[in-house]
């Protein structure tokens, strides 16, 4: 397979992520868009790194993924702790900061 | 005729079918195990591209830390609302416009800048070699990075601590 196919294929996922990201009301399904995306830019690095020889790719997404993680824990404590104080999970109804 | 390609297109077929339905599902939880299915076929990816260890990590991290996490917290925010979970979309419209923009941009550039590199031939064990830069030239982000993970614990904790 040629690099195109792999970075096409990471567009795509991409995209569906962003789709995702911008039509989901509930904010863990919107958390859920955002891992794909991150996920799509990981394949990106590897496939990068694969082909250009160059390892520094593979060791940024060991880097990626750790922070994916870190980022995904805080935001679903977030998420939960949003429920407790608004008791609501959709986006739209936080708008305390609205004038 | 090698195996790549037959696996390139069947985890291409799968990845996207499952990344679709990630954003498609109405039920959150449904969501969550077809995004675990997605992250399985990222890690067949990974094996195709003879990235081993990325692919055991992504695995253990992922498909196992990131689904239990997000489905802990589907059941604890269920059981705090007393009904199920259903998510509605909105702003399709926008979205697939948007969307759509992104990856025909995308897809401008792959076009126009055709990478025409071949895949070099696997030198020596890729993941001692990941081992190795890991802990000499990365060794001080390495470092922070267990740094950010006690923030992240600390501060996961403190977020979801009971009510007192």
């Amino acid at each position: 397979m040629t690099l195109q196919a792999y970075l096409t294929l990471a567009a795509m996922l991409f995209c569906i992520g962003l789709f995702g990201v911008i039509t989901r009301r509930n904010t863990i399904g919107i958390l859920l868009g955002i891992e794909l995306m991150l996920n799509a830019v990981n394949i990106n690095l590897v496939a990068f790194a694969r082909y250009l020889g160059d390892l520094s790719g593979m060791v940024f997404t060991v880097f990626t993924i750790c922070i994916t993680i870190a980022e995904a824990a805080l935001g679903l404590a977030l998420v939960i702790l949003i429920f407790r104080v608004r008791r609501t999970a959709v986006a739209d109804h936080l708008d305390l900061l609205k004038g | 005729m090698s195996l790549e390609p037959i696996a390139f297109w069947g985890l291409a077929v799968v990845l996207l079918a499952s990344a679709l339905a990630v954003v498609l599902t109405r039920n959150l939880f449904h969501s969550v195990l077809y995004l675990a299915l997605t992250l399985t076929a990222t890690s067949g990816l990974f094996l195709s591209l003879d990235a081993e260890f990325l692919a055991a990590v992504q695995l253990l991290l992922y498909a196992g830390g990131l689904i239990t996490i997000a489905v802990f917290a589907i059941v604890v925010t269920e059981r705090l609302v007393g009904d199920r979970i259903t998510q509605t979309s909105r702003q399709i419209l926008t979205g697939f416009v948007l969307a759509g923009a992104v990856l025909v941009a995308l897809l401008a550039v792959f076009h126009r800048a055709p990478l025409t590199v071949t895949r070099p031939p696997v030198s020596g064990d890729l993941t001692r070699a990941i081992g190795q830069t890991l802990l000499t030239s990365y060794v001080l982000p390495f470092e922070l990075l267990g740094v950010l993970f006690l923030a992240a614990l600390v501060g996961a904790l403190y977020f979801a601590r009971p009510d007192d």
